[in-house]
């Protein structure tokens, strides 16, 4: 039968809520999440150094680099191993597949970082780092975060997705619907006093209802 | 100190940083002036300030006297 005991719960950061602050070697120098202040930071964890799946997913995310820094946007990962390996990695990711890793990467040998933000999942895994991806907004809020096992390589598209969702909602006040993309229609905040729907239709007579109101992005 | 490296030479950024800040800059423009993101840029003031190494004034940051040093000792190490 299996074992359904628990283990203690880890503290998560919660969307909405300040990113946990930090401090920690990385490929880049000693670097503090306070210096990113003004930038959104996707922030990510990969389950360690050498394997394949990490690998794809380091090229994968060094092409969409160059775009997300057009975006305002830096790319910080982070595994449970020394900066030697991560060195030793990245040197071996340039020769063989000819991709220069342009961002840092976190050496949270001690944990520091990986357990403020709940990045191990005993479940999945207890000695590494799972896929974790925390959308960090300019003012050091979490504002979006993806889980995924160690099994699954991440969808960079995605990524780059949310990034464009969190921004427009942000530059527009508006939300963003399923499988939403850049140029689609996006969709207003529904009204909440009976003046406002009614005012809503009048605005909008195309509106499916005064709860869901689609509008150019 | 990820400025300093462990035989006492200053990183290739933290030299790059020094030297420049021979005049005052803000992170802003040292970041624009090496081509180096912001966020470098802002960790390394704040270890060489820590070092003792710069300062900031109403100009910005610049080097100190031991920054000098620093560079001095670090160009003869070089040789």
């Amino acid at each position: 039968m299996t074992d359904v005991s628990q283990p203690p719960v880890a503290t998560l950061p919660r969307l909405g809520e300040a990113a946990p602050s930090f401090e920690a070697e990385t490929t880049q120098g000693r670097l503090a999440l306070e210096d990113f202040r003004g930038s959104w930071v996707v922030l990510f964890s990969h389950p360690a150094d050498f394997t394949p799946v990490c690998t794809t997913e380091f090229v994968a995310l060094a092409a969409a680099a160059p775009s997300l820094r057009e975006r305002g946007v830096e790319l910080l990962g982070l595994s449970i191993d020394s900066i030697y390996a991560h060195l030793a990695w990245m040197e071996t990711i340039e020769t063989s597949f000819g991709v220069e890793i342009p961002f840092p990467v976190i050496a949270d040998h001690d944990r520091a970082v990986a357990t403020a933000y709940g990045m191990v999942m005993p479940g999945d895994g207890t000695t590494e780092t799972s896929r974790c991806v925390f959308f960090i907004d300019p003012d050091g809020i979490v504002r979006a975060m993806i889980y995924y096992p160690l099994t699954t390589g991440r969808n960079v598209d995605e990524i780059v997705r949310v990034i464009e969702a969190l921004q427009t909602t942000d530059e527009k006040q508006v939300a963003t619907p399923a499988n939403w993309r850049p140029g689609d229609k996006v969709i207003l905040p529904a009204p909440r006093t009976v003046e406002d729907a009614n005012e809503r239709l009048a605005r909008h007579p195309d509106a499916r209802h005064w709860w869901f109101c689609e509008t150019d992005g | 100190m990820a400025c300093i490296n462990p035989d006492g030479t200053l990183s290739a950024v933290a030299r790059d940083l020094l030297r420049l800040l021979d005049t005052p800059h803000t992170a802003e423009a040292a970041a624009s002036a090496l081509g180096l993101p912001l966020f470098r840029i802002r960790a390394t003031v704040r270890e060489l300030s820590r070092a003792g190494l710069i300062d900031q004034t109403e100009a910005g940051f610049s080097c100190t006297a031991l920054g000098g040093e620093a560079l001095v000792l670090d160009a003869e190490s070089e040789r």
